[in-house]
C-alpha cells in the first residue's frame, strides 16, 4: 500500500525563516497553544480499552474538561488516533491507510500493552508486536486495560510535547 | 440606549458626507459597515454559541464541560479554530475540484444572506424589504444545494448518501416549513418582517398562531439539520455525511454555516411569532438577541434530549403529519379572520 505523503522540499525555506524571523516562532507558539488544546481523537479499539475510552467521555472523568471530547468518526476530521488494542494483520491495512487520510498535523496514542506490544496476544500468529512497527507512535499508555485517569495523563504529555516541540511533518 | 445604533450610523453618515463624498457613496460605505458588522457579529456568534452547545450538552448529561481554558472554559472555541485553520487542506484526487471547493463559500454566503432581512431593533435592519419573509425562506432553501454540491463533489460514498438525504429532508420540510408562516401572513397582511413586529405590538403570534409555532419548530429543526433530525450527517451510519471528505478550514466553514442558520432561523422565529424587538424596559436590539438565544436554548434542548428517528419515519412524518397539520392551519386561520370580521372584532 502506498502512503500518500505530501512534498516536503520547501521545508527547509521554512526553518531557514525560523532562525530569522520572530514572527513565525511566535506564530508556531499560537498554532501549538491552539493544536495542543484541541485534540480530535479517532478511536481504534477492540473491546477492553475503547469502555475505558467511553467511561473517560461519561460524567465521571469527563474528557471535554480539556476539550478533547469532539470525536470525529471521520479520519479526514481528526488530529488524534488513540489504537486501543492489538493489530492483527487483517487490521494493518486499515489502520495505515486512516493514518494516511488524516491530515497533517497528527498524532497517535498507543494505548494499552496490546497495543505497545501484542500483549497477551504477542504471540499469536497474526498479531503485530504493536503499533509503532507501522505507523510513528507519540505516546504509550501502558495498562490493561488503561484507567481514563491514564489516558487523561497521556493526552496531557502529548499537550506537553506539543507545545514544547516545532511540528515535523510525519 | 434605544436608538443607540441608529444614532451611531447616522453620525457615521454625517461624518462621510461632510468629507465630501456625494449620498450615495455615504450609503455605500454606510451598507458595507453593516455588512462587516453583521459578519463579525455571526462570526462572534459562533465562537460563544459552539461553547454554549458544549456546556449545555455536558449539563444535560451531567459532565462539566470545557472548564480547562480561561473562566468556564470559554476560549475553548478558539483553540479549535487555530488548530483549524492551520490543519492541512485536503482535496481527494478523484473529487469534482471546482465543485468541492466552491460548495463550502456557497453554503455559508447562503446563511450570511439570511442576515439582510432580520430586524435586530427598532428601525435596525440591513435592508428593509417588502418581501422579506419570502426572500428569507427562498434563500434559506438554497442551502440544500449547497449540500448537494458537496457530496456530489466530493466523490464519496458516505458524501453522496447524506446528502441525498439532506436535500430528500430539506425539500420535503421546505413545505410545512413555508405554510406554517403563512398563517402569520394572514394575520399581518404583509410579507414585510418590520410590519409583522409591529401587528404583534398587542399580542405575539404565538399566542393566535400556536399550531403554526409548533409546526414551524419542528420544519425549522429539519431544515438546519439539527438533532433528532440530524439525519444527513448521522456519524454513526454515515460517518459524517455530506462533509466526509472536508478537512481543516472546509469543513470548519460548513459548520460555521449551520451555526449562523441556526441564530438566523431563531432570530427569525423570534421576529415572527415571538414579538421581535418589542418589549419593556429593555432597548429594542437586546430584546431580540435574548429571545433569539432563547430560542437557540430550546434548539439545544430538543437536540440533546431526543435521539436520532429513522430516515422513514422523518419522510412519513413530514408528508403525513406536518404538511396537513400546517394546511390546517391556514384553513382554521382563514376561518378564523372571516368570524373575527364578521363579528366586527377587527
Amino acid at each position: 500500500m502506498v502512503l500518500d505523503t505530501k512534498k516536503n522540499d520547501n521545508l527547509n525555506d521554512v526553518e531557514e525563516l525560523a532562525r530569522n524571523n520572530i514572527l513565525v516562532t511566535t506564530f508556531e507558539k499560537l498554532w501549538n497553544w491552539g493544536r495542543s488544546w484541541s485534540f480530535w481523537p479517532l478511536n481504534y479499539g477492540c473491546n477492553c480499552c475503547p469502555i475505558e475510552v467511553m467511561a473517560a467521555g461519561a460524567g465521571r472523568f469527563d474528557q471535554a474538561r480539556f476539550g478533547y471530547e469532539v470525536v470525529r468518526a471521520v479520519p479526514r476530521q481528526a488530529d488524534l488516533l488513540t489504537v486501543a488494542g492489538p493489530i492483527t494483520l487483517k487490521m494493518k491495512p486499515a489502520i495505515e491507510r486512516v493514518w494516511a487520510q488524516m491530515p497533517e498535523p497528527k498524532w497517535v496514542i498507543a494505548m494499552g500493552n496490546c497495543a505497545i506490544s501484542g500483549g497477551p496476544f504477542k504471540d499469536g500468529y497474526s498479531v503485530l508486536p504493536g503499533v509503532d512497527s507501522i505507523i510513528p507512535v507519540d505516546v504509550y499508555i501502558p495498562g490493561c486495560p488503561v484507567r481514563p485517569e491514564a489516558l487523561f495523563h497521556g493526552m496531557l504529555e502529548l499537550k506537553k510535547k506539543v507545545q514544547q516541540g516545532e511540528y515535523r511533518r510525519s | 440606549m434605544e436608538a443607540l445604533f441608529v444614532n451611531l450610523a447616522a453620525v457615521l453618515s454625517g461624518w462621510l458626507t461632510s468629507l465630501g463624498l456625494s449620498p450615495i457613496w455615504a450609503d455605500t460605505v454606510l451598507l458595507f459597515v453593516k455588512w462587516i458588522i453583521v459578519i463579525t457579529i455571526i462570526t462572534l456568534n459562533i465562537i460563544i454559541l459552539i461553547w454554549l452547545e458544549r456546556k449545555v450538552s455536558a449539563f444535560f448529561q451531567e459532565r462539566l464541560g470545557p472548564n480547562r481554558l480561561g473562566p468556564f472554559g470559554i476560549f475553548q472555541t478558539i483553540a479549535d479554530a487555530i488548530k483549524l485553520l492551520t490543519k492541512e487542506d485536503i482535496v481527494p484526487s478523484a473529487a469534482d475540484k471546482l465543485i468541492f471547493k466552491t460548495a463550502p463559500m456557497f453554503f455559508i454566503v447562503v446563511a450570511v444572506m439570511l442576515y439582510t432581512v432580520i430586524p435586530m431593533g427598532q428601525g435596525m435592519e440591513v435592508i428593509n424589504l417588502n418581501i422579506g419573509l419570502l426572500f428569507f425562506i427562498s434563500i434559506g432553501s438554497l442551502s440544500t444545494i449547497a449540500l448537494l454540491m458537496a457530496g456530489w463533489g466530493s466523490n464519496n460514498k458516505w458524501s453522496l448518501m447524506g446528502a441525498v438525504r439532506s436535500v430528500a429532508q430539506m425539500v420535503s420540510y421546505e413545505i410545512p416549513l413555508a405554510f406554517s408562516l403563512l398563517g402569520v401572513v394572514m394575520i399581518s397582511g404583509s410579507l414585510n418582517l418590520q410590519d409583522i413586529v409591529a401587528a404583534q405590538g398587542k399580542l405575539w403570534f404565538i399566542i393566535l398562531q400556536p399550531i403554526a409555532f409548533i409546526t414551524y419548530f419542528i420544519a425549522a429543526t429539519a431544515e438546519l439539520n439539527r438533532g433528532p433530525f440530524d439525519m444527513p450527517e448521522a456519524e454513526q451510519e454515515l460517518t459524517g455525511g455530506a462533509y466526509t471528505e472536508y478537512t481543516g478550514m472546509r469543513w470548519a466553514l460548513f459548520f460555521l454555516a449551520e451555526y449562523t442558520n441556526l441564530v438566523a432561523v431563531s432570530a427569525l422565529m423570534a421576529t415572527v411569532f415571538l414579538g421581535g424587538w418589542q418589549g419593556p424596559w429593555l432597548p429594542s436590539w437586546l430584546w431580540i438577541i435574548i429571545k433569539t438565544y432563547g430560542v437557540i436554548l430550546v434548539f439545544f434542548w430538543v437536540k440533546w434530549t431526543f435521539p436520532r428517528i429513522r430516515m422513514d419515519h422523518l419522510m412519513s412524518f413530514s408528508w403525513k403529519v406536518l404538511v396537513p397539520v400546517s394546511l390546517g392551519n391556514i384553513l382554521l386561520t382563514g376561518a378564523g379572520i372571516y368570524f373575527c370580521r364578521w363579528m366586527g372584532w377587527c
